[in-house]
């Protein structure tokens, strides 16, 4: 007993160090899923305030632009509106809507933090717990596709960026309906790759990608991208699909988070079958 | 000594907001992101406590994460290279630098040494963090890649904060 007390007492600084090592592991190793990413609520709180700090500085500089693409979405969706369009019919007739129900609702945030040069990408927005955000809710821009929430605090959430190696989104071509999953390669922000595309299906560059509608988080063709370049490796059961994103993630700053009513509804219904 | 901590405490909050608002918006390519504020555990003076260190180095990476919303990633790596830098400087320093109570600057310890010293830390640092971001040996060669880069890259930024914040000090020794 004696000389295991002096052991330690020796290596005392080694076995500080491992002991803190080992925890730093379990952290890792505990949150790395992100869906359990509950690490990051517990600091959200604290670092955001500073970072919105940074960003309400940063982004008088950027007004300009972003008074130039709200002036475009605008103007879009006037020319959307109904009293642009000419009523053929001359007396529009009431109905209580059967046929359509509301499936998804927007809800605009703007950008606190953001990075495109790491590995792992990862953006905070300035709504929270307060404002209705849960976790794997999906994020676009006006241009297209962002990302998806990963942890919530009282009035602040991140964002799993698409520029991650935990995102993977499920997409398919517009043209001929031919789904694959969307990733990150860690090189280039303006880049992504389509994985596991057929290689009987025709593609051509300029396709447009759009997100599929096997994905409870967003709705059916938001853009997501258009088909940059494409091969065919000799002996490979798929495409090679490089993808020039719509969303310039490097000057994003004002979002929208989509929240889907029905999504309790499909996963309990899809989680019956499991079991 | 309450004095002293406070200073540390000061250069400690000044390195993070550098690394916070100037480094980590340094868009050169997905390859280079350096992490300077590791300097903060390097520059610590000789005659801190060993375990000292290991803890400093522990809560250095809890604050980097918080900040980076990454589950433990910095302080895994920051106080892996906490501990090497006990070992590296107990084998290249000298009982005068002891009994100095120096701190393993440029103007201190050399330009060789000091770039050297650096740079292995550095790489020991990068080398964990990266693959731990990644969580594996998939893209080893792009991940390889980004460790080396970045090392340089961080180097040179903490070479360059040592030749205009430490200059004064060279005068007045």
């Amino acid at each position: 007993m004696r000389n295991l007390l002096f052991f330690i007492s020796k290596y005392y600084v080694f076995f500080l160090f491992f002991a803190l090592e080992i925890s730093s592991f379990v952290i890792i190793y505990r949150f790395n899923n992100y869906q359990k990413a509950s690490f990051v609520n517990y600091t959200t709180g604290v670092t955001s305030s500073f970072y919105t700090t940074v960003s309400n500085t940063q982004q008088y500089f950027n007004l300009r632009h972003v008074n130039d693409s709200l002036q475009m979405e605008n103007a879009r969706l006037h020319s959307q509106l109904i009293t642009s369009y000419y009523q053929n019919q001359f007396t529009p007739k009431m109905v209580n809507d059967t046929i359509y129900k509301q499936q998804y609702e927007f809800i605009p945030a703007s950008v606190v933090n953001n990075s495109v040069t790491k590995r792992n990408n990862y953006i905070t927005l300035n709504r929270g717990r307060l404002h209705g955000i849960e976790p794997e809710m999906g994020v676009i821009s006006e241009s297209g596709i962002v990302g998806i929430v990963m942890s919530v605090s009282e009035h602040y959430c991140t964002v799993l960026s698409l520029l991650n190696n935990n995102c993977k989104i499920s997409a398919k071509i517009k043209k001929n309906g031919a789904f694959g999953s969307l990733v990150w390669d860690g090189s280039d922000p303006r880049y992504a790759k389509l994985l596991d595309v057929n290689k009987h299906v025709p593609i051509a560059s300029n396709d447009e990608i759009i997100t599929s509608n096997y994905s409870t988080i967003f709705p059916e063709g938001i853009p997501i991208g258009r088909i940059f370049s494409h091969s065919l490796d000799a002996g490979d059961n798929f495409h090679t699909i490089k993808i020039e994103l719509n969303t310039d993630f490097g000057n994003i700053s004002s979002v929208y988070i989509i929240r889907n009513l029905m999504k309790n509804e499909q996963k309990n219904i899809e989680s019956t079958i499991k079991n | 000594m309450i004095l002293e901590i406070f200073t540390y405490l000061l250069r400690f909050a000044l390195i993070l907001l550098i690394q916070l608002l100037v480094v980590n918006n340094i868009e050169l390519s997905s390859y280079v992101n350096p992490y300077i504020y590791i300097s903060f555990i390097l520059l610590l003076p000789v005659t801190v406590k060993p375990w000292h260190v290991v803890a400093i180095s522990f809560l250095v990476g809890a604050v980097m994460d918080a900040f980076s919303s990454t589950p433990g990633l910095h302080i895994a790596a920051a106080n892996f290279m906490g501990f090497i830098r006990i070992h590296y400087l107990k084998a290249t320093t000298t009982k005068e630098d002891i009994e100095g109570r120096i701190s393993p600057t440029l103007s201190q310890k050399g330009v060789v040494w000091f770039v050297f010293y650096c740079l292995m830390m550095t790489l020991i640092h990068h080398t964990i963090l990266f693959f731990l971001e990644i969580y594996g040996f998939q893209e080893f060669f792009a991940t390889l890649t980004r460790i080396v880069m970045s090392s340089l890259v961080t180097v040179m930024l903490i070479v360059l904060g040592q030749l205009v914040f430490f200059r004064s000090k060279q005068k007045n020794g």
